[in-house]
């Protein structure tokens, strides 16, 4: 990784209150390179039109780019079929889903869901509703100290009740990486189907649905290069098949008639309405983009820069780092005298782009026995000088407040 | 200390000492007027508790989890309202409120005193929710709350 790569970034060659824009933000949003805007714009510039019906020329390569889009997607995790790759607006439409067709139809009352406490909203809030919904019981499986999962864990948690188990593959606050494999394995024992969110780890490492045999798993394009509003929810045919469509209306129909209507095949009966087509042509840039570079490299780079990163923040005086020493490219931290938004606030002046807040996962902050941390997240395009200008920053910060508190 | 002269503004002495010396920190005695508010964008958490007698806010006190800013505004916002009548203290807050959303404020009715300081705030768009929570949960408590109160969850 190096500089010729950032230069790809049109955003990050600029000044945020007159400092050169440091990015460390990208497990919320990635920054997106000229490939993909450029996708997008050819789109909209060149063959914008509707897919899937009409005769028209443009309607054919849109049709084309939309369903080319699918087709990489395919390959990119490792997925037999583009039957199993359904466009949705995101991870959180993906996951919501899920609970709400397969998780409506497949759980009775006193049916168990397992998650862990370090679910992001998304993946805890549609199961607490499908529960609602179906008198099914919501059960955590306990962390370690470090916030690991171990496998005894998961065995003490499960039952012959257990329906779902539903698990982030890539912490977006401890940056640890869950078993997943494993895991499913001991749901499939118990009779039970595993739900991945794979939002923060798709984007870092190479992704095989198959080798990791879930049953679902969900991404969204935003995190990985790509436009916001699109991602992909990656589902078993066996499951699929039987599910209900989650949205009615066009694009997804058989035959309609005044009384009743039946759905299209995989994936479509999944997509109503006219679909996110601009974002999943962008959604391919993107991987095309992501493959030429190699998720391996990319793997690699963000790990030497989480453990410089770790390293360098030790010399900050008061800082307490949250999550295992081996993590994926993000580094989770509070510092004992100022609180999370105000080191976001003095960093921002230093054009330090950091989060502060509790990460759309307040079970996990309840855990962790705070309510706020900062955090920096790294992708391809950072550099180990953007973690000495956030070392550079936290000791500003830190400075700063020591001369208010004074 | 000058490191940054906006963070100046922001970071007011003022502020400071209401973060770090906050007044009215604790439990009001007797019956009490409690509210419960959060910002759920950030985690940020406040518990105010006034007694109203006769149309009055005898006492106003808060508990809570948060930044320097919210900290600080619910401290200030407490001893501003403490021993005014209701109809004073949603004035007050109206007259806050337009100055967080950038009003010019023209120090004609009443001395804001120290809450003057928190004028800087609204250089800095996302910590104007910090400033305003615990005013919030004044005017919810005094039922003056015309606003939707708690905003929706944001996305990560």
């Amino acid at each position: 990784m190096n500089n010729e790569i950032k230069s790809l970034f049109p955003v990050l060659d600029q000044e945020v209150n007159g400092q050169p824009l440091v990015y460390l933000d990208s497990a919320a949003t990635s920054q997106k390179p000229l490939p993909v805007i450029e996708a997008v714009n050819d789109y909209y510039r060149r063959y914008n039109s509707n897919v899937h019906r009409g005769v028209h020329t443009l309607g054919s390569w849109a049709t084309d780019g939309y369903e080319g889009a699918r087709e990489k997607v395919k390959n990119f995790i490792g997925a037999k079929s583009t039957e199993q790759i359904i466009f949705t607006r995101g991870t959180t439409t993906a996951i919501n889903t899920i609970a709400q067709s397969y998780g409506r139809a497949n759980l009775s009352e006193d049916d168990e869901i397992v998650l862990t406490p370090m679910e992001h909203h998304s993946n805890i809030i549609p199961w607490q509703q499908v529960a609602k919904a179906t008198g099914a019981r919501l059960k955590y499986i306990p962390l370690e100290e470090d916030g690991t999962v171990t496998l005894e864990n998961v065995r003490e948690t499960m039952s012959e009740r257990t329906k779902i188990v539903a698990m982030m593959h890539v912490s977006n606050v401890l940056g640890l990486i869950n078993p997943v494999k494993e895991v499913t394995e001991i749901a499939h024992e118990y009779g039970a189907v595993t739900v991945i969110d794979g939002a923060q780890s798709t984007p870092h490492m190479p992704v095989d649905v198959r080798d990791l045999n879930c049953d679902f798993f969900a991404f969204s394009a935003h995190k990985m290069c790509g436009p916001t509003g699109v991602g992909v929810l990656y589902g078993k045919k066996k499951h699929l098949k039987n599910m209900e469509p989650f949205e009615f209306g066009g694009e997804m129909i058989d035959f309609v008639d005044l009384y009743d209507a039946t759905w299209k095949d995989l994936p479509w009966k999944f997509e109503g309405g006219t679909p996110i087509i601009a974002g999943a042509i962008g959604l391919g840039a993107a991987i095309d983009f992501i493959e030429d570079i190699g998720l391996e490299n990319i793997m690699a780079h963000e790990e030497k820069l989480a453990s410089y990163a770790l390293e360098r923040l030790q010399e900050v005086d008061g800082l307490t780092i949250y999550g295992p020493e081996k993590r994926a490219g993000l580094v989770t931290f509070n510092s004992e005298d100022v609180h999370p938004h105000d080191v976001a606030t003095v960093l921002d002046a230093e054009g330090i782009a950091v989060r502060a807040g509790h990460h759309c996962a307040q079970p996990l902050m309840k855990w962790l026995n705070v309510t706020a941390t900062a955090r920096a997240s790294f992708y391809l395009y950072n550099t180990e000088e953007d973690v000495d200008a956030l070392v550079n920053g936290l000791n500003k910060t830190k400075e700063y407040f020591g001369d208010v508190f004074a | 200390m000058s490191l940054h002269s906006d963070l100046d503004t922001l970071y007011r002495q003022v502020i400071m000492d209401h973060y770090k010396n906050p007044r009215n920190r604790g439990d009001v005695d007797g019956e009490t007027v409690t509210v419960n508010m959060n910002n759920p964008t950030c985690g940020d958490r406040i518990q105010l508790q006034m007694s109203v007698e006769n149309d009055k806010i005898e006492e106003a006190k808060f508990v809570g989890e948060g930044c320097s800013i919210s900290l600080a505004s619910a401290s200030m916002m407490t001893e501003i309202v403490r021993g005014r009548p209701v109809e004073e203290a949603v004035e007050i807050a109206e007259i806050f409120s337009n100055m967080m959303q950038g009003a010019d404020y023209e120090d004609e009715k009443y001395d804001l005193g120290d809450v003057e300081a928190l004028q800087g705030v609204t250089k800095f768009p996302a910590r104007i929710k910090c400033a305003t929570l615990a005013w919030k949960a004044m005017e919810q408590g005094l039922g003056a709350d015309n606003s939707d109160g708690e905003d929706e969850d944001d996305d990560d």
